[in-house]
């Protein structure tokens, strides 16, 4: 029988929730990094025991770490200590935490400004890691979205990090602005089919896709509509919360935006809104089911202003029909006196049949359902607030 | 020989227990303390001064016999009692957070 593996990040170090495929007896292993603010956790899909951790924290910055046996054994994929960080000549070799923005004259852009909050130019400065996704075809290659919002790609298996300047630099990047979280890359979607072309999602920004491997990017937020811009449908500062895609059906995209549910079916060309009978539009997780490219799954958050569910009541809704007519699920799910935010990066699918749907919450609690949304169970309940959930589905 | 304490987390990184003890070659000075630091340990990389502009992390102070090194100049002489290893020198996070 397959085992599943759900991978969890949160504000005080990583939990590895590991099951058989029944997914109803759950073993809890961690803290990982116990301490640290864990953004994300992913596996390599050609390699599942390969795995990325963003670890970071305000004091002492980034650290990649690294497992080559599923979360047993950790290590920075860096210099090897005792061993000199510097070339003989002087230059700095690279660290598996070492983020720097690309300025070079040959590939890089000039390190110029986006708005702050009030409007002003800010400088760029790299803040932390926010996503990590692992190519599709090589367990080495791993692409990193940042704070302040870039995109980086390691080749080596996370000892050096090299910036894909094209993104911050292709234009509009004076125009972005962050979002309350900050002005990070938190989606990075990957094309099975095209393995050219790159989706990203940027607070507040809006959704770029490159299809050259990321040396040239370009804005796709054609049909969104943000009433708290100068120009509602302006080509950048849209605060797209999340964005998600059919790995078999790459064209059709689905978004969570700041307010709004929207699709694409022309590869972000152009957008609709799909929020139909939802009880609220805003909210942060958004994800399709994984053998029906039509059902998507969103958790409808109160407002901008309350981040918490409406009427107390954490509700999971479904949509059959690729948006617009939604259901809620409720079964196993507290439906009355619950508060808690679900955040962008915190729902995860399985690829079991039925497939197996997963979301962690600002209060601690992983919630599984493994009949593809009808009924809910805790995985557990009192862990530090969830920034990220992923899962594995392990022979 | 120079003794250095490191905050929890840094330690952890690290792998390492109680103080590191440095030897330094040449001057003993902020900055050719912390660049052998990052040698013999470089995962600390980045986690004490900025990788580029080699500042000291805005959360982070340096103290040392009683007294805040934190605005001295990286190259300024360390104080006898630390580069003689008499006194530890002291990064401590701020505290601060939830």
């Amino acid at each position: 029988m397959s085992r599943v593996r759900v991978l969890v990040g949160t504000r005080k170090g990583a939990f590895i929730l590991s099951s058989d495929g029944k997914r109803q007896k759950w073993k809890v292993d961690g803290p990982h990094f116990g301490g640290w603010e864990i953004y994300h956790v992913k596996g390599s899909p050609v390699d599942p025991d390969r795995l990325y951790v963003s670890q970071t924290s305000s004091w002492f910055g980034q650290i990649i770490q690294r497992s080559d046996d599923g979360g047993r054994a950790w290590f920075q994929p860096g210099t090897p200590p005792g061993e000199p960080t510097t070339t003989p000549d002087g230059m700095p070799k690279g660290e598996s935490n070492k983020f720097v923005y690309d300025t070079s004259p040959e590939t890089g852009k000039p390190l110029t400004t986006h708005q702050w909050y009030d409007g002003t130019p800010h400088p760029w400065e790299f803040k932390r890691v926010w996503h990590l996704e692992p190519s599709l075809t090589d367990p080495d290659t791993v692409y990193a979205g940042v704070e302040d919002a870039a995109l980086f790609r390691t080749t080596d298996g996370g000892q050096t990090w090299h910036e894909l300047a094209g993104l911050r630099g292709h234009g509009t990047g004076s125009q972005w602005m962050p979002g309350a979280g900050g002005m990070g890359l938190h989606t990075i979607l990957l094309d099975e089919r095209n393995h050219d072309r790159i989706y990203v999602a940027i607070s507040a920004a809006g959704v770029f896709r490159t299809d050259d491997a990321g040396k040239t990017w370009r804005p796709a937020n054609r049909g969104l509509v943000s009433q708290f811009m100068p120009d509602p449908k302006a080509e950048v500062g849209h605060c797209v919360h999340r964005i998600a895609m059919h790995r078999s059906r790459p064209d059709v995209l689905f978004m969570q935006k700041h307010w709004d549910v929207m699709r694409s079916d022309n590869g972000g060309e152009s957008w609709r809104e799909v929020s139909g009978n939802l009880p609220s539009d805003f909210g942060f997780a958004i994800d399709v089911h994984a053998h029906e490219p039509e059902t998507i799954y969103v958790v409808p958050i109160k407002s901008d202003s309350e981040h918490y569910p409406p009427d107390g009541k954490l509700r999971v809704y479904r949509s059959r029909t690729g948006g617009n007519e939604w259901e809620a699920m409720t079964k196993g799910l507290p439906q009355r006196d619950c508060y808690v935010d679900i955040l962008r990066d915190a729902m995860a699918i399985d690829s079991l049949d039925k497939c197996g749907v997963y979301f962690g919450t600002t209060g601690g609690q992983v919630y599984a359902s493994a009949d593809a949304g009808d009924t809910w169970a805790p995985i557990v309940r009192d862990l530090p607030s969830v920034l990220s959930v992923e899962v594995q589905v392990l022979p | 020989m120079i003794r250095l304490a490191l905050p929890y987390h840094l330690r952890t990184l690290a792998k390492v227990a109680g103080e590191v003890e440095l030897e330094i070659k040449g001057p003993a000075t902020q900055r050719a303390m912390l660049d052998a630091l990052e040698a013999r340990y470089p995962m600390l990389s980045g986690t004490i001064r900025d990788h580029v502009s080699k500042e000291r992390r805005p959360f982070l102070r340096f103290f040392a016999c009683g007294e805040d090194l934190s605005f001295e100049s990286a190259d300024a002489p360390l104080p006898e009692k630390v580069a003689s290893g008499q006194e530890p020198f002291l990064i401590v996070g701020a505290i601060s957070g939830g």
